[in-house]
């Protein structure tokens, strides 16, 4: 028995390194169920959310295609379909369960929209495929809708809080006040990153909800200026969390206190400017210039998209990867099959570090707090983050012990 | 038999058999906005009124309906009433400020009523937010038909829908919908010969309103979900251009042209990418500069003066 | 008292923009849906100028309102000037479509994110009030849209041109038999509208990120106002703007979570009392 286990864990430890030997230990045939497989990058095309996976998912997936291909020579051959969300529900499900039913996708990936997202896990379930949600953020996703046929795997709402709390109140700051968009979103947001603040030691001396969407936040940045906390929180995403900001540094608030940014990318930055975003505070689960690996991986992708990768746009390609391996690895695209060997497989490729795939479906890697530089020190195109600090993945996530999710025994 | 008889048992003939030709999830959504379509064509078409803000009752039925079923655990078939049900009183609401204006004030109070109701969904507890009121349970018609198979699911929106449409057409065919044209044609003139102008038109906003409603709860059932995008205004803009694309003030304009919208969103999804908005502008375009009697209606254009040309 | 400062900087824009579709309803009858696709293209091509040319934002705010404001005509010469005769809400409608397929265009174009227009050199910093730091642009975005406005009303109330165009709204076929050019005046107007909504596009440059969809946030609010004003006069649509403007800071700072509708409640109960809004002429 014990034997066995040490065989498994040798052929798990050399699958990403070894096509040979991964051949010798799987020389039967792939049992697929059409001898291909077809994966579906369902993202947004032209809305809200394009700039961060859009056609640059599109693109993101189809290199890693041809990496897994180059590298692995597999007997199948690996096709990508891609389409656009629109950011509807409908749609979203639609076409998944359309791709599901009519074209033999096995898994579908990317989805930017938490109400997309959540449509798609439920057909995928009924379905048994594979879904890897990368670009929405909601947690339901692994906790209170899980499913076993759901991976969610560059970041969440509740790691960026969390992250963003518990670092920058060891750094210093340790008074917050909430600028937070009043919606379900918004709300807990900052009622997750306020409970890691207390929780760590800091203060929550206020906060002030704006409507989504709102036209001017002048008047609500007042409020966060009187309240002389050291750090602004941006419990709002998109174009709220980008006027937020334009207003604050605008009203001169940025050179007394410091915003920190919940739910933003690095397109937002790039779409601010330095200028109006130094100082900034921000949580992610990726940046381009971390390392080698990483700024390998984005010097390919800038030559072919002119625009450096986002999170979620490294994450289709990590996802894709580890998806294609666990297929070469249970020798079948069975989805059960593929999401054991998932979740028993840890991930180490340039966005995560062993990662790996929880029993909820949450993938768990490092997640890091980054401060945006002042102009003068940014040396190229696209160098906008210091790395002030990396939270583990275990302490970054949500523990399995407050899950509400029916696949974690308690 | 009539002539006008046979066509309408051809098109049930059609609706019965078409599950098995094409996609019925996508058959179904299909029925779903049409059904909408046609109950906003009521108030476009025969009454002259053009309402900017019918998403939220779409969105309305939608929610409640989804509420009802998931979080009280009403049965089906009462969870589409209570959510047709809310449609309808919010119909009445709304229809009761609205009617106050004509024409183009008309169609803006009606946006604006509709976008409240939008930041209403958005923040309200039940909804979900952005993530939506997300599965709902299909649940079983009476006790007796599993609704969770897409084919039993769909005989129940087709009869649905078949209900719908057949109320509209017997309000357009009524006395009452005679008045509704009347009012539309010349509204000084229905006045004057002693019609109280204002009740009809509200009556008619309230029927429209809760059959939009019905639409939307159908919706809901087929996808098991409500989301925001019901109540956007988004969607209020896409009726009113599958209604004139398909021809407004005709009875099956609205089924063409919401038949023509879905398909074209659904096929154009992986071929276009960000275009779809800029073609869906287009069409609107084209159809007002140059197809204002829409598809339904150039037809018949076309069709009567061939018959004229004969005799 | 700061937040009654703020409100009247949102205030100047929906004056602005209420003016101009109040301007295009007035004398075509029709409700200017593009209005806040101009809006934004006027936002657009302060930045496009900047990016692509080199053109400051001085010259911006000339060169974009005038370019919007071509654009406008050609809208009027190709599309809209075919649908003067039928129902008012066929303009309605083509211009919902032209706001889709603009927006649509500046979204595949440009991505949602947006694009980054800083404040000017001049107007950076800011003014110390005592009660409040008031920044210098926002400042300027009061005195500038209000001299717009005032300038507009002047135009429109006290000068020939304006009553030329106050008789041709009156009475078109009447004023074209006097040997006035009615389809050029409501070219010009239609025009003058458009250049107005882009004018207001260049001012929110730097205070609000340019994007294709800045527009579609702000029209419905604009309609709200417009319907509260009522569209019987050019001051209505200009103080209508600014109240409601003032309304909202307050609205702000007393209950946040209605600042989103609370436009929309005035807007109900306006119509219970006044049906043809605060400034409107009963029919």
């Amino acid at each position: 028995m014990k034997h066995k286990l040490l065989c498994v864990a040798i052929a798990a430890a050399l699958i990403p390194a070894a096509p040979a030997v991964l051949a010798q230990a799987k020389p039967a045939a792939m049992k697929l169920s059409d001898n291909m497989v077809k994966i579906g990058v369902l993202t947004d095309m032209s809305g809200v959310y394009s700039d961060l996976g859009g056609q640059g998912a599109v693109t993101a997936v189809q290199m890693a295609i041809d990496d897994f291909k180059a590298q692995y020579k597999p007997k199948f051959k690996i096709e990508m379909v891609y389409a656009d969300h629109q950011n509807k529900a409908d749609v979203g499900s639609n076409k998944a369960r359309e791709w599901y039913d009519t074209q033999g996708v096995d898994m579908v990936t990317d989805l930017l929209n938490s109400g997309v997202a959540l449509a798609v896990a439920k057909v995928t379930q009924e379905k048994k495929r594979v879904v890897m949600v990368v670009g929405a953020g909601s947690t339901r996703l692994t906790d209170q809708d899980c499913t076993p046929n759901t991976v969610h795997y560059a970041y969440d709402t509740y790691s960026l809080a969390n992250v963003a709390g518990k670092a920058i109140v060891k750094n210093g700051g340790d008074t917050w006040f909430f600028l937070t968009a009043d919606y379900a979103f918004g709300q807990s947001l900052e009622k997750d990153t306020s409970d890691v603040v207390k929780a760590n030691g800091g203060k929550v001396l206020g906060s002030v909800r704006h409507p989504l969407n709102a036209s001017d936040f002048s008047s609500y940045l007042l409020q966060a200026q009187a309240s002389k906390a050291k750090i602004i929180g941006l419990a709002n995403a998109g174009g709220d969390t980008i006027n937020a900001i334009k207003a604050a540094s605008e009203f001169g608030i940025t050179k007394t206190q410091h915003l920190a940014g919940l739910l933003m990318f690095i397109t937002d930055i790039h779409a601010l400017g330095l200028q109006t975003t130094q100082g900034m505070l921000l949580t992610s689960g990726f940046y381009w210039d971390k390392d080698d690996a990483t700024r390998k991986f984005a010097k390919r992708y800038f030559d072919k998209t002119k625009r450096m990768p986002t999170m979620v746009q490294a994450g289709d390609y990590s996802a894709v990867t580890t998806y294609l391996k666990a297929v070469v690895a249970a020798g079948t695209d069975d989805a059960a099959a593929v999401m054991k060997k998932m979740k028993e497989t840890p991930i180490n490729d340039f966005f995560a570090k062993n990662g790996t795939i929880r029993v909820d479906g949450r993938m768990i890697h490092d997640m890091y707090l980054m401060q945006v530089k002042k102009p003068s020190e940014s040396k190229y195109p696209w160098d906008y983050y210091d790395i002030k600090s990396v939270v583990p993945g275990n302490e970054a996530y949500q523990p399995l012990s407050v899950s509400h999710c029916s696949l974690v025994k308690k | 038999m009539s002539r006008k008889t046979l066509a309408y048992l051809l098109l049930l003939a059609a609706g019965l058999a078409a599950p098995f030709f094409v996609y019925p999830v996508l058959v179904m959504k299909v029925l779903c906005f049409a059904l909408f379509a046609c109950a906003f064509n009521l108030l476009l078409g025969y009454t002259g009124l053009l309402s900017f803000g019918h998403a939220a009752f779409f969105g309305t039925g939608a929610y409640v309906a989804g509420y009802a079923i998931k979080g009280w655990g009403l049965p089906t078939e009462l969870g589409l009433l209570a959510g047709t049900a809310a449609a309808a009183i919010l119909g009445w609401a709304f229809g009761s400020l609205a009617i106050r204006r004509t024409g183009i004030y008309f169609a803006m109070v009606t946006l604006a009523l509709a976008q409240m109701v939008y930041f209403i969904f958005l923040q309200a507890p039940f909804t979900g937010g952005e993530d939506g009121l997300q599965g709902v349970p299909r649940g079983t018609l009476l006790g007796l038909v599993d609704l969770s198979r897409d084919i039993n699911l769909y005989y129940f929106v087709l009869a649905i829908f078949a209900f719908g449409f057949w109320l509209i057409y017997r309000t357009i065919h009524s006395p009452f919908g005679q008045i509704l044209k009347a009012i539309r044609e010349n509204e000084p003139r229905a006045i004057s010969l002693g019609y109280d102008v204002a009740k009809y038109k509200l009556l008619a906003f309230v029927i429209s309103a809760t059959l939009s409603g019905l639409a939307g709860a159908t919706k809901m059932l087929v996808f098991k979900f409500a989301t925001l995008t019901d109540a956007h205004w988004h969607s209020s803009g896409e009726v009113v251009l599958m209604t004139i694309l398909g021809g407004m003030g005709t009875v099956f304009g609205p089924v063409v042209g919401s038949s023509v919208i879905i398909t074209l969103q659904n096929e154009l999804a992986d071929k276009v990418g960000s275009l779809v908005t800029v073609i869906m502008g287009s069409i609107f375009v084209i159809c007002v500069l140059l197809f204002r009697r829409g598809i339904v209606g150039e037809i018949i254009a076309l069709y009567r003066r061939m018959v004229g040309q004969k005799g | 008292m700061g937040q009654l400062m703020l409100g009247l900087v949102n205030g100047s824009f929906y004056a602005v923009l209420s003016l101009g579709l109040a301007v295009i309803f007035g004398m075509l009858n029709i409700i200017n849906f593009a209005h806040g696709a101009l809006y934004m293209m006027g936002a657009f091509l302060a930045w496009m100028g900047l990016e692509y040319l080199g053109i400051g934002y001085w010259q911006a705010l000339v060169l974009a309102p005038l370019t919007v404001g071509v654009f406008g005509i050609v809208i009027e010469r190709t599309m809209l000037q075919w649908l003067y005769k039928l129902d008012h809400l066929y303009g309605l409608l083509l211009t919902f479509g032209l706001a889709l397929v603009i927006e649509g265009l500046f979204t595949n174009g440009y991505g949602v994110s947006g694009q980054p227009y800083s404040i000017p050199a001049e107007l950076s910093g800011g003014f110390n009030l005592g009660f409040m730091f008031l920044p210098h642009y926002r400042g300027w975005v009061i005195l500038a849209s209000l001299a717009v406005c005032f300038g507009t009303w002047f135009g429109i109330e006290k000068t020939r041109l304006g009553a030329y165009l106050r008789a041709a709204t009156e009475n078109p076929k009447l004023t074209q038999a006097f040997g006035i050019n009615v389809p050029l005046m409501v070219m010009l107007t239609y025009g003058f509208g458009a250049a107005l909504a882009g004018f207001a596009g260049v001012l929110a440059a730097p205070v609000i990120q340019v994007s294709p969809l800045m527009g579609s946030h702000l029209i419905i609010t604009v309609f709200a106002v417009v319907v509260i004003g009522g569209m019987g006069s050019i001051l209505g649509s200009i103080l209508t703007g600014l109240g409601l403007g003032v309304i909202e800071g307050i609205t702000n700072l007393l209950y946040p979570a209605a600042s989103a509708t609370v436009v929309f409640v005035i807007m109900a109960i306006v119509l219970l009392v006044r049906p043809a809004g605060l400034f409107g002429k009963e029919q």
